[in-house]
Formats: structure tokens, sequence, C-alpha cells
């Protein structure tokens, strides 16, 4: 048993805090100018939404190409609720967000403790119930938080500007992150059926889906401030390096937390072999969904922070071709490596749009997709493991014994562990 | 897991709902009756808009077929998912485009042969540019798998997936570049001029001027040029794997690679004929599609690429005529879904017609069953 506070865990927290003194001050003093600024941002968000699918992907197997449209949902559903405090003054999305997102997260809490006694059920009748109560619950929240409006409204402008904006951007950063969380946990409950390239073909689809969607938020939905296709425009550019470097923290030591925790372990169990992992008495399906959902939390998260740097959000932005880069992300950081995802994160932001603008010739700027996969091909080639494999700092080091060298070699040719690697045999 | 659960507690919590698994079959057949009461309704209004969508369905099809069968080739022998495939797609249609506009290569029998009688020099010179683009793409799929996958073939899959991101990136930001592909659209010149018929009381051809009857269904020769052509190259290449020494090696190097090589296959060779044979079909589509929609630009493959692949999946991925019908499933869904229940969420009903699909078949509609290897 290792103690809960020793040297590494101190000599983390004072890195963690050396790392955002400084940036601050360099921020503060002036020395990296405003477009690195938004690169820095850009990097520590990407790091949020790659740490999360590593949880799905690294650490428990799910090949997930939705990441990006939770993403998207946490992002636009930030986006609202700061927009219509900012702009139109008043509560309405908030206090209907918050509502909706508390009854149906309740609902979802108290149907699971009643679902999860029967046996047997299949998924798209569970999907089908939870649905049902969802929808009903997000409804009465609806219902109960109309009233509730002008009342926060008046208490919220009575707080002074500054702490107001800052109260409202904080909770539309976590609403954001809960409604990511509870669609992708309405999503998942058929989806995470599927094996493992057919459930990552239906999280692309769903990435589509949501970019469909989101095309389509004025004409179909009646959400005019999200303007559709034309891009919303006008939120609050809250999001400061504290903030983001406070949630890139608060994600890495939960995510850490977990790992090391006994659920952390069932969760890589279920990685390794899903049919040894439920021999051993593991709720498999509970595992992934459990992953799923905090993996999409931590992307909504994310998703909320970045609608807040440029203060512009548009659907193309939620494309599926960026879903990729997320995967992308963690493959060249390392599979199961939290440091290498966070390393890789800032790297791929700061290569992709400061370094190679920088590096390059005027005129050439176009060049700058064409040298990017060819520096992926390269990097593949000769680090198909990642940049750092599987290494860690000490502080997110799991206590697991490392594993054998044979076991390491087999789980090398499956996307999904040993489980897929019989069938994807041979060279 | 609650392991104290006795069985007549169970049976008091609702084993009443798993019996005949009622609410999901509920919920789903509620969907479905609402598509089909939509389509019904929409067939009873108007018939003949109605077979006008089929048809304009099955044109998309074709082309989604070709493109289909070289990722559903591709993924049964290699367990890859080609995103490059889109591209080689588009980078056929362009290839097709520089030798029409740009060296008249569909005009050399009749600069060869003055007599010539026009249909067939115009027939044999748009088969030879197709014949080009065809080449072209197989070798450029050969040299993309020699150099970007083969070297990771024993590495993670996952390696391999970001390599045909990062080929399908590369491709689509090469082609956009001023002097290869250009950004901007460009606009496709066709080979041979558009001819549009209209059934009534038998078949009529459209005069230039004309408008189409009304209460008729028209077509024009591009469809019969699409249909045509897919099907000899789809008969073509079923014969290939049927019938042919290459054809049997592929399918055994689908089915058990290792034996496949101990059985003195060339699996090196083999997948790399694979690559050719599924670019070949994707640059004859991308002519196709161009044709059709004679409008080219360099991320043109995306979109079709991802939509032919989904179509791989929901018929079975690995299984050639599943491909086929799940491209011509694709292409109804799409344009009857467009027509019908909403135009610019026909993306995602297709999206969503896939996630059904798969959750009631796992294995796509004409997939085998996961076999067991040892």
């Amino acid at each position: 048993m290792r103690a809960r506070f020793n040297r590494s865990t101190v000599i983390f927290l004072l890195g963690c805090l050396v790392v955002f003194a400084v940036f601050q001050y360099l921020f503060s003093a002036g020395v990296l100018n405003a477009f690195w600024y938004t690169l820095i941002r850009i990097g520590a968000v990407m790091a949020i939404v790659s740490i999360g699918l590593n949880l799905i992907y690294g650490f428990n197997g799910q090949f997930s190409l939705g990441q990006w449209g939770f993403y998207a949902i946490g992002a636009y559903a930030a986006a609202d609720i700061t927009y219509r405090w900012t702009q139109l003054h008043d509560t309405s999305g908030l206090m209907v967000l918050l509502l909706g997102v508390a009854f149906s997260g309740a609902a979802i809490l108290l149907l699971g403790k009643y679902l999860n006694r029967v046996r047997g059920l299949d998924a798209m009748s569970a999907f089908a119930i939870y649905l049902l109560f969802v929808v009903l619950a997000v409804l009465v929240g609806v219902w109960i938080a109309r009233p509730l409006i002008a009342p926060t409204t008046a208490a919220l402008t009575a707080l002074p500007e500054a702490v107001s904006s800052q109260i409202v951007f904080f909770l539309a950063v976590i609403l954001g992150g809960l409604v990511a969380a509870e669609v992708s946990f309405l999503f998942g409950l058929p989806i995470l059926t599927l094996g493992s390239d057919y459930f990552g073909i239906a999280t692309l689809g769903f990435t589509i889906i949501i970019k469909v969607l989101l095309d389509n938020t004025d004409t179909m939905f009646g959400l005019t401030e999200m303007k559709g296709a034309r891009g919303m425009v006008g939120i609050p550019k809250d999001t400061t390096w504290f903030w983001v470097f406070f949630f890139l923290f608060v994600v890495v030591v939960v995510t850490r937390n977990i790992l090391q925790s006994s659920t952390g372990r069932a969760i890589v169990s279920v990685r390794e072999d899903e049919t040894a992992a439920k021999a051993m008495g593991i709720d498999v399906g509970g595992m992934k969904t459990l992953t799923f959902v905090l993996g999409s939390l931590f992307a909504g998260l994310a998703g909320g922070l970045y609608a807040h740097i440029n203060g512009f959000l548009h659907p193309s932005n939620f494309n599926f071709i960026r879903s990729f880069d997320p995967m992308i992300i963690i493959v060249l950081g390392g599979l199961g490596s939290i440091t290498g995802t966070v390393i890789a994160s800032f790297a791929w932001a700061l290569v992709l749009e400061g370094f190679l603008r920088i590096v390059l010739p005027e005129g050439f700027e176009t060049w700058r997709f064409v040298v990017y996969p060819l520096l992926l091909l390269v990097m593949m080639l000769l680090r198909p493991k990642g940049l750092l494999g599987t290494y860690e700092i000490p502080f997110l080091r799991s206590v697991m014994p490392p594993r054998r060298k044979r076991e390491r070699q087999v789980d090398a040719q499956g996307l999904q562990g040993p489980t897929s690697e019989r069938q994807s045999e041979g060279g | 897991m609650n392991a104290t659960t006795t069985s007549a507690h169970r049976q008091l919590t609702g084993q009443w709902l798993v019996r005949g698994r009622w609410p999901g079959r509920l919920f789903l057949g509620l969907v479905l009756a609402v598509i089909v009461w939509k389509l019904v309704e929409s067939l009873l209004a108007g018939p003949m808009v109605f077979v006008q969508q089929l048809i304009n369905g099955v044109q998309l099809g074709m082309v989604y077929a070709l493109i289909a069968l070289g990722y559903t080739m591709v993924y049964g022998i290699v367990r890859l998912i080609n995103f490059a495939h889109g591209d080689v797609f588009m980078v056929g249609a362009f290839v097709s485009y520089y030798a029409i506009s740009g060296f008249r290569l569909h005009e050399w029998p009749s600069r060869v042969f003055p007599g010539m009688a026009d249909g067939a020099s115009i027939a044999i010179g748009t088969v030879t540019v197709m014949i080009l683009s065809m080449i072209v793409c197989a070798v450029l799929a050969v040299v993309i798998e020699r150099t970007a996958y083969k070297p990771l073939r024993d590495a993670p899959r996952i390696s391999a997936l970001i390599t045909a991101i990062g080929v399908s990136f590369f491709l689509e930001y090469f082609g956009a570049l001023d002097f290869v592909f250009t950004p901007s659209f460009i606009t496709y010149e066709r080979p041979f001029p558009v001819q549009t018929y209209y059934i009534q009381d038998g078949i009529h051809l459209l005069q230039a001027g004309q408008t189409r009857p009304a209460g008729s269904i028209t077509f024009s020769n591009i469809l019969v040029i699409i249909v045509i052509v897919s099907l000899i190259l789809l008969f073509l290449l079923s014969t290939f794997v049927q019938r042919t020494k290459t054809g049997k090696a592929m399918r055994a190097v689908a089915f058990d690679k290792p034996t496949a090589r101990l059985m003195g296959i060339d699996v090196s060779r083999t997948i790399s004929v694979t690559f050719a044979l599924g670019a070949a079909l994707a640059g004859a589509g991308g002519m196709l599609y161009a044709i059709a929609f004679p409008s080219i630009v360099f991320w043109m493959g995306i979109i079709p690429g991802l939509k032919a692949f989904i179509a791989a999946v929901l018929g079975g991925i690995g299984s050639l005529p599943g491909a086929f019908l799940g491209a011509l499933i694709m292409g109804q869904a799409e344009t009857l879904a467009g027509a019908y229940i909403s135009s610019p969420m026909r993306d995602a009903i297709a999206f969503t017609l896939l996630i059904i699909v798969l959750l009631y078949r796992p294995r796509g509609l004409f997939g085998e069953p996961e076999r067991e290897k040892a």
C-alpha cells in the first residue's frame, strides 16, 4: 500500500505550481504574445480531451472516435449558457440546463439502481427505458426551472460583474461536461455492446450526426443564438490560463486517482481480457460505461473551455475529420500514458499551428498539412508505440507491477489487446 | 453487481421487463413505423416522384458500391480501415479530368481514325480514360501500401490506422497545393454530352429546351452508363475473385494468413493485388462520380469514401455481395431520407440506420459470424 501523500505527490504539486506560475508570468509580462497564449490554451484543452480518450481507448480498450462529438456538445452547451448571460442578461440557459441535467442525472441514477438488478435486459430495451425517463426528467426540470429564471437573474445581477460572469462561466463549463456525460451514457448503452471496430464506426457516426445537428440548430431546433451553419459568435472570452490549468490539473488528478483505485484495475483488466475479467467477477459492461461516460465528461469540459477561448464556434470545427486529432495525440503520446498524452497534446498544438507556421517560408502556409502527415508517418514508422510508450512520471505511475515482456508483445498486436489479436493474426 | 439478489427478489424486480425484450422492440418498432408510414404516404402522394427518387438512389448507390468494394476487400484481408481509399477515389476523378480537359485523351479514336462513327469513338475514348485512371489509382495504392502500410504490418493495428489517416491527409493537402489540383472547385468536362430521357408511354428523348412532361420519370444517359459500367466491373471483380488463382489466394489470405503462407501463397503480393484492385474500382468510381456531379475538388473523396465505408460495414465488411447491397441500400436511404424525411438530416439518418443495423446484426447484413481461430 502506498502512502496517499508522499514525495512524488509533493514534487508533482510543486511542479504544477511552478509551471502555472512561470507561464502566468510569461503571459502577463508579455513575453509570449496573444498567438502563443491561444496555442498554449488550446494545447491544454486538447490535453483534457485526449486524457478522456486515453481513458476510453488507452486504458479501457474501447476504440472510440466519438470524442469530438462530445467535445462539440460540451462546447455548444457551455457557450449557450454564457451567451445568454452576457448578451441577453438572463439565466434561462443556465437554469434550464442546470435543472435538466440534475433531474435527468437523478433519473439515470435512480433507474440504474433498479435496472441493474434486472438480468438479461437487452441493450436496446435499456436504452428505450432510460431515454423515456430522461426525456420526462428533462421536461420536469424545464418546467421547474422556468419560474426560477427571474429570481436567479436578479441574484446574479446583484453581484459584481466580474464575479457573476466567472460564476456563470464555471457553471457553464461544468454543465457542458455533464450534458456530454449524460448523452454519452444514453448513447453508450446500446453502442458499448458492439465489438471494437464496430464501436469505432458507430461512434464516428455519432460525431457526424452531432455535426449535422449543429449545422441545423437554428432552423430545426429554434436555438437561434447558435446560428446553425453560420457559426456562433458573441461568446465571452472567459477561458484564461488559470481556468485551463485548473481543469487540466483536476482531470489529471481524477484520472490518476481512479486508475490507482480498484476500479482502475478493473478498467485495465477489461482492456487486457474481457472474458478473464468477467470470470474474476468484474462488471465488464459497467466498467465500459463508466470509462466512456468519464471520458466524455472530460471531452465536454474541454469543449466548454474551448468555446470561450476564441469566442466563436462553427460546426466545421467539429467535423468528423477532426475526431482523429485526439486519437492521433494519444497514439503519439503513448496509449495508456497520461504524461505522454499531456506532452503530445501541447506538442501537437505547438508544432501544427505554431512551429510549422514559423519554420515554413512565406507563401508555403498550405504546406503545413503536407508536412504534418509526413511527420505523422515518420513517427509511426520510427516509434509505433508512441513518444513515451507507457512511461509515467512517478506521481501518475500505477502501483501495478510492470507487465511481463511476452504479454506486452501480445498486446501490441490487436486494437483491443489479446482478444482481438486472435482475429488479426499474422503479419 | 448485487450478489445477494435472490431469485424471488429478482422476479419482483422486473423480470417482466426482460421477457420478450419488449421495450427495445417497441421503441424500434415505433421508429420504423414512423419511417415506413412517411415513405408509404409519399409513395401514395406521388408515385412518379417516388420512383424518380429510387432511380436517383440507384445512381448514387452504384458509385458507392465501386468504392465500398475496395474498403471491404482491404479490411477483409488486412483488417485495416483504409481511410486513404476515399482520396484514391478523388485522385481517380482528377486523373480523368486531366486526361479529358488537358490531353483530350477521350478524342483519340476520332483523331487517329477520322472516319470512325461518333458513338463508337466516344465510347472507346471514354473507356480509355477510365482505364487510365484505374491504372493510375492502382499504382498509387500499391505505392501507398508498400511505403506506408507494409512496414507496419506487425505493429499495433492502431499505428496502421493512424498511418492511413496520415496518408489520407497527405493526399488531400498535397492535392490542395496550387500546382497539383488547386484548393478550389474545378468544373469537370464530361467526355460525352448529356442526354435526358423521360418515361411516359415509352421512353422518349428529351429535346434541348423542352421541359419534362408532368407525371413522367426522367433519367439521363449518365445513369445508364454508371449502372452498366458498375455492373461490368463488379462482374469482372467477382469473376476474378472466384475463378482465378490470385483470387483464390486473396480469399485464402483473408481467411487465414499464417496458413495461407504455409501453403506457399505470397501473402505480401496478394495484399498488394488486393489494394490495387480496390483502388482501380475506386478510380473508375471517381470518374463516374465526377461525370454525375461535374464539380471536383481536393476533398471530394472524404464524404463518398465515408458513405461507401459505412455501406461496406452495413453489408458486412469482408463480404463482396454485402458491400454491393449495402451500397445500394445506402444510396436509397440517402436519397429517400433527403427527399421525404429531412433534407439537411439525411447524413444523420443514414448513420442512425447503420447504428440500428449494427445493434441487431453486429456483423452487418451479410457478414459471417466471427470465426473462432486457434
